[in-house]
């Protein structure tokens, strides 16, 4: 069967500005889909063409198995969330919820009631009469949603929908975001430019750059294994490491020169070829003293940030490398590092990311 | 530092002194007993219970209310379209030369406007045969073409920052164009409708100059009734009617702020 949603090689310029370049993705029934990316990468450029807002310069976009060019936005299976919200001003929060309702020509009593169960959806069932402006941003957020879903499409839309909530609020309204898409077992895509956002929400997660997919995967993989430099660095942080493959066996590589880091990949990788490795600050263990681990370097504690749960380091090999590591508090009687002190940095050969660039 | 302000002060007020002293003289003199404008005699009302018997005025009242509402009726329809031109359609410098286009008319001297407007109703009565003459509806063109400049201004002010995504949240719930423009971008700039509507209306209860030169016989308008009757001396019934305009104008322009500046406090958050 063919996915409910595939874009195939589309392109949208604008002047002279490439927005979305030649990208194709498949997306499944059912999905809450999210779009990652920094500002201007084309993300609302690829939601604004799949809800008929813009037309792709090239390639094609089906929904539900339908080619959607030429298809106006009133006639899609799929309705947008925008990124300000956008909604009516002149119209109370009930007006707003059902405008599209009576676009359809729900009228009456019928109306009022689809218009309350939505309201009850968003928990606003008490402020049907009110004006937007009288509303706080997170119930204006919600109301916004309720009128997204109103028309019950298949795939729903999502600009940012977060993005003007402070925090506290942001991380309650992603849980339920995920609540309702699971409830009602609609599409959902979710445009973001927080990745802390779009780990939590997203069953899989597209990064975008300059117009282009650079990696499709769920936020798991995404993290644990990024194809490239681009996504490694994208998610958190991570430390790079720069060498030359010096060995090479079944089951991994070890790097030449005075760092001989040991990888388990299955990558084809000669001997003698330039490689990038990376390691995540979690998965790098330091101590003061050496042991039989494999992977342990001799380190400088360069800086330090206490976080009360953990402490972020800074830590510099004598050929000048660095690393940068998380070290969760322990109950153990061993005194931390502090500033200029030596230890010894290990890490696992399997926690060893070694990049296709 | 504080002699500057002080005289800035004093001069500011000698301006206004200048510009309202008379206005409020002649308004305390429109309730005046005697029949000379520059001597108190006692407070009446008899001067505005003459107005009302003079069918003359009051014919010109009603021809200048007449005229006055159609003009702002067809300035406004034709502005919000400029505006919505102005705001949204073509490149950057095709909307700079059709907001010179359509602001060159505020500054244009009322002379050559009329002048142009009359000539275009010669040649047009010539040519097709319409308009028969000048009269009512020929002032109405014409207050309604420089009307709608104005109305075109004051609304496109309000269709800049009109969030474009309003629209298309209604599209994308299944509206079509014309029921967006009614139920969403018109309702959405209103005040500013509203505004433009009393502003023409007050620049064509206003006008003399324009009026003077495409009017025919039978179609005198207030102010050109006014001004004919000055010509052979004040009498306090004008001191009367002025004060009706006067007030007539306020409440038009009073009116006009109002809705606007209640419609912004309303829209701003929280
Ligand atoms: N209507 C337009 N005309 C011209 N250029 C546009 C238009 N819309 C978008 N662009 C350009 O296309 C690029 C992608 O824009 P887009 O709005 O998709 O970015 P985004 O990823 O949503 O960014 P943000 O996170 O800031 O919202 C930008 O360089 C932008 O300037
Ligand atoms: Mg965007």
């Amino acid at each position: 069967m063919a996915p409910f949603i595939r874009l195939k090689f589309v392109s949208k310029s604008f002047a002279d500005v490439v927005a979305v370049d030649n990208l194709s993705l498949d997306i499944e029934k059912g999905e809450l889909f999210c779009l990652l990316g920094a500002s201007g990468c084309g993300k609302s450029t690829l939601l604004r063409l799949l809800a008929g807002f813009e037309s792709p310069t090239k390639g094609t976009i089906e929904i539900d198995g339908h080619d959607m060019a030429g298809v106006a936005p009133a006639d899609r299976p799929v309705n947008f969330m925008f990124q300000n919200y956008a909604l009516f001003p002149h119209m109370s929060v009930a007006g707003n919820v059902g405008y599209g309702l009576r676009r359809a020509g729900v009228r009456g009593d019928a109306l009022d009631e689809r218009v309350n169960a939505l309201l009850k959806l968003v928990r606003l069932q008490n402020l049907g009469s009110r004006k937007p402006h009288q509303l706080s941003g997170g119930q204006r957020q919600r109301v916004a949603l309720a009128r997204a879903l109103a028309r019950r499409p298949k795939l729903l839309l999502l600009d940012e929908p977060l993005a003007a909530l402070d925090k506290k609020l942001r991380e309650d309204t992603q849980f339920e975001l995920v609540d309702i898409q699971e409830k009602l077992d609609t599409t959902f895509i979710v445009v973001t430019h927080d990745q802390e956002e779009a780990m939590t929400l997203a069953g899989r997660i597209g990064i975008m750059d300059a117009g282009q997919l650079v990696q499709v995967d769920e936020p798991r993989k995404l993290y644990e294994r990024p194809k490239n430099s681009f996504v490694a660095d994208f998610l958190g942080t991570i430390s790079f490491v720069d060498g030359v493959v010096g060995q090479r066996d079944k089951t991994g590589i070890a790097l030449d020169g005075d760092l001989k880091i040991r990888a388990i990949t299955n990558l084809d990788l000669a001997v003698g070829k330039a490689v990038r490795l990376a390691i995540r600050p979690e998965k790098i263990c330091l101590s003061r003293t050496a042991s039989t681990a494999p992977n342990q370097i001799e380190v400088v504690v360069e800086d330090l940030a206490y976080l009360g749960f953990a402490t972020n380091y800074r830590v510099k090999t004598p050929s000048g490398q660095m690393f940068k590591l998380q070290q969760q508090q322990r109950r153990s009687n061993e005194t931390p590092l502090s500033w200029g002190e030596t230890g010894y940095v290990h890490f696992d050969p399997q926690d060893v990311i070694v990049l296709e660039d | 530092m504080g002699r500057m302000n002080g005289l800035v002060l004093s001069l500011g007020a000698l301006g206004f002194g200048i510009l309202y002293l008379p206005i409020i003289v002649m308004i305390i003199y429109s309730f005046n007993a005697g029949k000379l404008v520059s001597v108190w005699s006692g407070a009446s009302l008899k001067w505005y219970a003459s107005l009302l018997e003079n069918d003359q005025l009051l014919s010109a009242f009603g021809t200048s209310l007449l005229i006055a509402i159609w003009a702002a009726t067809i300035a406004t329809v034709f502005g919000i379209c400029i505006a919505i031109a102005f705001v949204r359609f073509g490149n950057f410098r095709s909307r700079l030369a059709l907001s010179a286009i359509a602001s060159a008319p505020l500054v244009m001297p009322e002379i050559v406007t009329g002048l142009s407007m009359l000539l275009l109703f010669i040649s047009m009565e010539s040519l097709f045969g319409w308009p028969a003459g000048r009269g009512v509806d020929t002032i109405i063109i014409a207050h309604a073409t420089f009307g709608m400049c104005f109305a075109a201004v004051v609304v496109q002010a309000r269709l800049r920052d009109f969030d474009m995504a309003i629209e298309e949240a209604a599209a994308d719930l299944g509206a079509t164009q014309p029921f967006i423009f009614l139920s969403i971008t018109l309702p959405v700039i209103a005040p500013a409708v509203v505004a433009a509507w009393l502003l023409a209306f007050t620049l064509s209860f206003d006008d003399l100059v324009i009026a003077s030169f495409v009017s025919g016989p039978g179609s005198s308008t207030l102010p050109i009734l006014v001004f004919s009757k000055v010509r052979l001396g004040v009498t306090p019934e004008i001191n009367a009617l002025a004060t009706v305009m006067i007030l007539v104008v306020a409440v038009a322009v009073i009116g006009a702020s109002w809705v606007l500046r209640r419609r912004l406090a309303a829209r701003s958050p929280d």
